[in-house]
């Protein structure tokens, strides 16, 4: 039982980095008002390009460096689409989505043909703080990125909204536009930039995946994972640290479903029940989060100065 | 002394001059063209040879022009799908998921209606996959309109549930017994649609598209419940202030929407593959949304862009056949077009003048 606890831990924070990355990403740019659904497909760039740039140069740094920049720039494409020409935020945002999906493809059978099997590359290595210790031991052995994500990326992004005038910038704009504006600072401007850091966010949770997690990139490497977080941002109310919290939710009851499986036991209900299990999980969060949900106000409204 | 000044400039206006209406879809086309053009040569493929096997290969026999029409079926389906949600604002994502819903009802129905004559068995089918489609649009439906949950999120978290429901399908109770295969019994040959051409693909699921567009086009001009939808798609508080319930209004137009896209689920069980299979939908429920979106939410709008649609699906094998060049190379045309329409929104919104 202990072990499976610690076990079940331990992967509770492996599984939801990806998401928390790419949750608190998506937090940045919805404080500002945009929605953005380009989230399931910049992941899955970033994952992708991650590892293609990894295994041809042989650096998983430059790897990772490269997806990030992936995600930046189709983050600023998405704010060409809703802040410059104001277009609709779903509809662009599930267009950009769709475009790298099928770029994914097309550019993964280019380079890797139709085989079979994904290819593979030694990915990066969990740390081991503590290895003697039987408890913390595998509960602290985790990759860089995630102690990263946990310790910088979520305490950062809190500060920055909350205590930097960059942060009360952004949530302004997606509360008032009009008033931000005439105060004489640049509505597009913050978008923009959220966009941005959101984009590198969510392609280094996909690249998490196929540079650490898997060491491999596969079809289905992010299957949903970026409509989960975009349903966590709100269950967490878009606040960075609640958004941590979802994250680690659904995390955990992913994990489960993984230990479950990985100790074989004759189970009355297809696996695919605990497979799915998150997804009816954040559903229901939705609904008893939704009651209190407080919408940033200009959320999904194009900005233009009359 | 003032600087020399561009003699042009840019003046926003609300409708685009007349002589760009014709044209916006013709640069459309071009410079979706122009961004895939990159594509081709990067697979090292002559792009013009590329989009003669593309666009005009197709539709030089008669074989592969039928094929256009089978592939442009669910696109219909699911376009009209999106639309009847688009129109009304309600996000539906959902297709995806309630194609599979809708395919699922058939699959079961085509084996226990196997003694049933055709002509009851097939509208029963229908039937059936547009109330399986429907249940499954309903709980993010009643979502929204009870609890104002966001549609977007929950209809993209059920297409993910009905995948793994999907799976525990075929890998539990319908798994093939003889060949292990993930994927159902066939179904009743009374159940499978009828070929519209004999010895073609093409079936009677292209009849149920184009009479979905009829309907469509139908409900939103002729109807009082169009005007509703158009209304509430335009604006809830307005349409509140109007006197029409915005709620039932949307729930409706939510549930059709569902239910066409499962007659989408149907068409594809009971036209082409005869089973159940993990991928029956090649992602037609998220192209319905393109569709819906360049056809601009109107009838034949859905209708021209489906059959495009349809045409750049075929054409994307005729290429990877001809040239190697990947078969994704369709997927990325598509999204490629919407995006580059939506960006003409700038031109339509504003026009060259010059200054005085």
């Amino acid at each position: 039982m202990e072990v499976f606890l610690v076990n079940l831990i331990a992967a509770t924070f492996r599984v939801s980095t990806p998401i928390v990355l790419a949750a608190i990403g998506e937090t940045y740019s919805e404080r500002a008002g945009i929605l953005n659904l380009g989230i399931e497909g910049i992941m899955y760039f970033g994952a992708f390009v991650g590892f293609l740039v990894a295994d041809k140069s042989g650096s998983l740094w430059l790897g990772l460096f490269i997806a990030v920049l992936s995600g930046i720039v189709f983050g600023l494409l998405m704010g060409f689409f809703t802040v410059t020409l104001g277009v609709n935020q779903h509809v662009s945002g599930l267009g950009i989505t769709l475009l790298l999906t099928g770029l994914t493809l097309f550019t993964f059978r280019l380079f890797y043909g139709g085989r079979s099997t994904p290819p593979s590359i030694p990915s990066f290595q969990t740390l081991n703080v503590l290895p003697e210790n039987p408890i913390l031991g595998p509960i602290l052995s985790q990759y860089w990125l995630t102690y990263v994500t946990f310790l910088v990326i979520v305490p950062l992004a809190w500060w920055v909204l909350y205590r930097t005038n960059f942060g009360l910038k952004i949530r302004s704009v997606g509360e008032n536009p009009e008033a931000v504006d005439a105060a004489g600072i640049s509505v597009p401007a913050v978008r923009y930039a959220t966009l941005a850091i959101g984009g590198g966010l969510m392609a280094a949770g996909g690249a998490f995946l196929s540079l650490f997690q898997l060491g491999a990139f596969t079809h289905g490497i992010i299957s949903g994972r970026g409509w989960v977080a975009i349903a966590i941002v709100i269950f967490g109310n878009w606040h960075p640290v609640r958004v941590m919290l979802g994250g680690l939710i659904f995390g955990g009851t992913f994990a489960l479903q993984l230990r479950l499986q990985a100790m074989g036991l004759q189970l009355p209900v297809p696996y695919e029940t605990f497979l799915a299990l998150p997804y009816v999980v954040t559903i229901i969060a939705l609904v008893i989060a939704g009651r209190n949900a407080s919408y940033p106000a200009a959320l999904l409204k194009p900005y233009r100065r009359e | 002394m003032e600087a020399k000044r561009f003699p042009y400039q840019l003046i926003k206006t609300d409708t685009p001059p007349f002589w760009m209406r014709p044209l916006i879809p013709v640069l459309i086309l071009l410079t979706t063209f122009l961004i895939t053009a990159g594509l081709i040569l990067t697979a090292r493929a002559n792009p013009f040879q590329a989009y003669y096997y593309f666009l005009i290969s197709p539709l030089s026999s008669q074989v592969s022009f039928l094929e256009v029409l089978v592939k442009s079926t669910p696109l219909m389906l699911t376009g009209v799908a999106v639309t009847f949600a688009f129109a009304t604002g309600y996000y539906n994502i959902g297709a995806e998921g309630q194609l599979y819903a809708g395919a699922i009802a058939a699959a079961w129905l085509g084996i226990v209606l196997g003694g049933v004559p055709a002509i009851f068995a097939i509208p029963l089918m229908i039937i059936g996959g547009f109330l399986a489609g429907m249940v499954w649009a309903l709980i993010p439906a009643l979502l929204k309109v009870r609890l104002a949950v966001d549609e977007v999120v929950t209809t993209l978290l059920m297409n993910s549930i009905m995948a793994y429901i999907v799976s525990a399908i075929l890998n539990g109770p319908w798994r093939d017994p003889n060949s292990g295969w993930p994927q159902s019994p066939e179904i009743a040959e009374n159940t499978m649609f009828f070929k519209l051409i004999p010895r073609s693909r093409l079936h009677f699921g292209f009849i149920v598209g184009l009479a979905a567009i009829a309907v469509l086009w139908f409900i939103l001009t002729q109807t009082s419940f169009g005007l509703k939808m158009r209304a509430v798609g335009l604006g809830k508080p307005a349409a509140q202030f109007a006197g029409i319930n915005v709620g039932t209004t949307t729930l409706i137009a939510a549930l059709i929407s569902g239910g066409i896209a499962g007659i989408a689920g149907v068409s594809e069980v009971a036209g082409i593959q005869f089973h159940l299979i993990g991928d029956l939908s090649a992602g037609y429920g998220y192209t319905g949304v393109i569709i819906a979106t360049l056809g601009s939410l109107n009838a034949i709008g859905v209708f021209v862009a489906s059959l495009f649609f349809g045409l750049i699906d075929t054409g994307a094998q005729t290429v990877s056949r001809a040239l190697g060049v990947p078969v994704y190379l369709g997927e990325v045309t598509q999204a490629v077009m919407l995006l580059v329409a939506l960006g003409m929104y700038l031109l339509q919104r504003y026009r060259i003048v010059r200054r005085a």
